[in-house]
């Protein structure tokens, strides 16, 4: 939606990341940066340096760690994307930081980074040309090529749960972006690019952003999406299927039925949103769009395989 | 999200310079009279509740004189709305009201940016009104960068009709409240009704504001007690657990009473999931068995096993639970013998009786489970684990069954016992904790396990006893994981010298209350 050019790929399918995608680590010396630094250069991405100022001439392993976004470029060339792993309060400036240097694909890690701090990172990203994923995200991964954040955990885990295959999977539940895209590898088939939208209210590439980018990868012939209540997310993608921007399968799942619907206190959020952001709208929208939308986790892979025939 | 009463909406407000009618907040009737004589001219008399439509309630009252005011806040205080008490009402000037109008200011999922919305015709009814004529309300998205202009505020009360003075006089009132919002990180804030005097002046008549749970770490002066969303003012071990939260960045734990008093008769159990969309599968799941939950709780994103321990001490504080179960999405990315050991110190300390069925699907599950049956074999209460291939309707089934097997057991409450610490004892703070190692005993340790079982590496061996292998500021700023395997490894394979202390403010003292109201909790 950023006019972005899409990245340099080769014949491999994927969205966002493949095993070309040269990758820094903001964060690299923390509890969390240096494990899932770990996880990321064992499963095969292209990690080219860590971020810690102050801690600049350190390496992680064997990664340089720099002081800055810039000087990291600088020494360690051209970045792709920059995986975040700073606390909440810090990630805004990390994030402005290295759009700023020029890098145009961020993963927001962390949770409760504020929504004020989002948004401004959101409109920073729109002026340079950049997106982010998250914040509050596992992160993506493209199997068998690269993963960002620490979706997987482990390499060896990664691998074993992730496999190369034909279904894009976008959800906004960190534990079932894993789960699904395990039962899928359970039941024969393999995904292209598994992203984790992140949890909260606001984040930077949404389902339908995710659906648009699955719409222009050649190899994505099908798309599932955990969805849950609230937001417009599941609703703007019903749009996009409705104006033929979006016209793989879809398999959907919405979380969230038995939740007790909390009584809403702000009247311009519901005059803006009206009935969307319920279970109820999102699921008969979608089906009106033409989405199979499935009541339980594990028709999904069954679903899928029918599908792809 | 942490919800504001009105009267602090209002205090933001004036602060951002809009103006809002003369008054103040009252505790008591005489507060309420001393307000009333302050304002010199009828008053309205507002209940202070998170509620809506409180006219209809009876909320609001108006009032001619100080004595008026004082009888009718004497009936407004300590009346019961929904699940709160009235403890506060906001006496005000009552205004001469020539027209109503609506502002609110919203963050908007899919512009990502705050958008302001604008209704001539406010008041009750508003999303009614919007509804059925939408080309009435103006919307005005705001670049964040930029900031909101007066030209664009203005172009917005234009659209609606409105000129003259008033015009003026509403855009300079919308953009001070979008630097209202964005100085208070709020969520969203709206005015409503947003009044006309007949004398031609704008007031904020009644305000909400809604701030970032994320932000209210930098908001002290709002006094946000708990930063979540409730229907209720938060019980007592809501307020534990938030503490406990406040203050530990790693991870997160959201917990959540369903009940107060657990009726022993009926099936409640602890609850204790992993993440929100995998909380919610397993929940589900545990429902169809024909449980209920004492409790809702979620401690997820990579939290560490010491905040799996207090959540864990937090839900056993419940008494009459008949079990215990844990399950997430089955799939984790976090190395799933973080929360096993948090796990096995809780549920020893505990010498928990009543069974517990753990689902720790996901990385290193199988060690999870290990940890799991190899150090709670001590404990009354049966426990098994599972991984990823286990379904959580399988868990529940087990759980079921377990139950099942002595019906009328059900879990009492200990009092809290704090660790007793040799003096001599080798003692350095953790992030959350105290940790400390009684050197006397090291002696007779064949293994040193302890030195390898620590994953962050901090220890190392000095004269065949364990210290720390790095700087106790870095210890103690979390290079200590608060992994706690030494201490379990210590405890389990050696001579017991490890202990970890890991305080939760206040339980001490909650425990107590628990155990001398006996089964009235």
């Amino acid at each position: 939606m950023y006019g972005v050019p899409q990245i340099q790929r080769g014949e491999d399918m994927a969205i966002l990341v493949n095993k070309t995608t040269r990758v820094i680590i903001q964060g690299i010396t923390g509890r969390e940066g240096m494990v899932r630094a770990q996880l990321m250069k064992d499963y095969g991405t292209v990690l080219v340096a860590g971020v810690t100022p102050g801690r600049g001439g350190q390496d992680v392993y064997g990664i340089p760690v720099f002081d800055s976004v810039a000087q990291a470029w600088e020494k360690a060339g051209p970045i792709d994307a920059a995986v975040i792993f700073v606390p909440a309060a810090l990630v805004k400036n990390a994030a402005l930081e290295a759009i700023e240097a020029g890098v145009k694909l961020l993963v927001i890690v962390p949770d409760r980074v504020p929504i004020h701090d989002v948004l401004e990172i959101a409109a920073r990203a729109g002026e340079r040309g950049a997106r982010f994923v998250g914040p509050n995200t596992l992160g993506l991964v493209s199997p068998g090529q690269a993963v960002l954040g620490m979706i997987g955990g482990r390499a060896e885990r990664a691998r074993e749960w992730f496999k190369p295959g034909p279904v894009g999977v976008s959800s906004r539940s960190g534990g079932m972006t894993s789960a699904i895209s395990y039962y899928l590898t359970c039941a024969g088939v393999g995904q292209s690019t598994i992203i984790h939208v992140g949890g909260d209210a606001i984040v930077g590439l949404s389902h339908p952003e995710v659906m648009e980018l699955f719409e222009q990868d050649p190899e994505t012939k099908l798309a599932v999406m955990f969805g849950e209540i609230g937001t417009t997310q599941e609703e703007r993608v019903a749009d996009l299927m409705e104006a033929g921007k979006f016209t793989k399968p879809l398999i959907a799942y919405i979380g969230g039925k038995a939740a007790k619907s909390g009584t809403r206190f702000s009247h311009a959020g519901a005059i803006v949103e009206g009935s969307r952001g319920s279970y109820e709208t999102k699921v008969r929208r979608l089906r009106e769009a033409g989405a199979h939308v499935v009541e339980s986790i594990s028709e999904i892979p069954r679903k899928a395989a029918e599908l792809l025939g | 999200m942490a919800r504001l009463f009105e009267y602090q909406s209002k205090t933001l407000l004036k602060q951002g310079g809009i103006p809002v009618p003369e008054g103040g907040v009252a505790s008591t009737s005489e507060e309420a009279r001393r307000i009333a004589e302050k304002i010199g001219r009828p008053v309205v008399l507002k209940i202070q509740v998170w509620v809506t439509g409180r006219a209809k309630l009876g909320g609001i009252k108006f009032a001619a004189t100080p004595a008026e005011a004082e009888e009718k806040a004497s009936q407004l205080l300590g009346m019961k709305v929904g699940n709160f008490v009235v403890d506060k009402v906001l006496v005000e000037e009552k205004l001469t009201i020539k027209a109503e109008y609506f502002a609110g200011l919203v963050l908007d999922d899919g512009l990502k940016q705050p958008l302001l919305v604008f209704s001539p015709a406010g008041g009750t009814g508003i999303e009614e009104i919007a509804r059925l004529h939408p080309e009435k309300v103006a919307q005005q998205p705001i670049d964040v960068l930029r900031g909101f202009s007066e030209y664009e505020a203005r172009n917005m009360v234009i659209q609606a009709g409105i000129g003259g003075n008033t015009l003026v006089k509403l855009a300079d009132l919308f953009t001070r409240l979008y630097r209202v919002v964005r100085s208070s990180d709020a969520r969203s804030a709206e005015i409503n009704p947003l009044v006309l005097t007949e004398d031609g002046a704008v007031f904020a008549a009644d305000c909400h504001i809604v701030v970032d749970d994320y932000a209210v770490f930098r908001h002290p002066e709002l006094g946000i007690e708990v930063a979540r969303e409730f229907d209720r003012p938060p019980t007592e071990l809501e307020k534990i657990a938030y503490r406990v939260e406040e203050k530990d960045y790693r991870g997160t734990f959201y917990f959540f009473q369903m009940v107060e008093n657990v009726a022993e008769a009926e099936k409640y159990i602890g609850f204790h999931g992993a993440g929100g969309g995998g909380s919610m599968m397993s929940m589900d799941a545990v429902l169809r068995r024909g449980f209920k939950l004492a409790n809702y709780c979620d401690t997820s994103g990579n939290p560490p096993a010491s905040k799996v321990y207090r959540a864990a001490k937090i839900i056993l504080s419940q008494p009459g639970i008949k079990g215990y179960f844990a399950s997430g999405s089955g799939v984790a990315s976090q190395e799933q013998y973080h929360s096993a050991r948090g796990f096995v110190k809780a549920f020893n300390e505990e010498n928990l009786s009543i069974p517990a069925v753990i689902r720790l699907g996901g990385n290193f599950e199988e060690k999870a489970i290990e940890i799991l049956q190899a150090y709670l074999k001590g404990i009354p209460g049966a426990v098994e684990g599972y991984g990823r291939d286990d379904s959580p309707e399988f868990c529940a089934s087990r759980l079921e069954e377990l139950v099942a097997k002595s019906p009328t057991l059900s879990h009492e409450v200990n009092p809290v016992i704090e660790p007793s610490i040799p003096t001599i004892a080798y003692v350095f703070d953790t992030l959350t904790g105290r940790l400390s190692i009684d050197h006397g005993k090291c002696a007779a340790c064949k293994t040193k396990g302890c030195i390898e079982a620590c994953a962050a590496k901090i220890l190392k061996l000095e004269e065949g006893k364990p210290v720390l292998a790095m700087p106790v500021e870095d210890v103690r700023r979390g290079k200590c994981t608060e992994c706690l395997a030494c201490e379990i490894f210590c405890t389990f394979h050696e001579q017991d010298a490890i202990v970890i202390h890991l305080p939760i403010p206040g339980l001490k003292e909650y425990r107590e209350k628990i155990i001398a109201g006996g089964g009235d909790g």
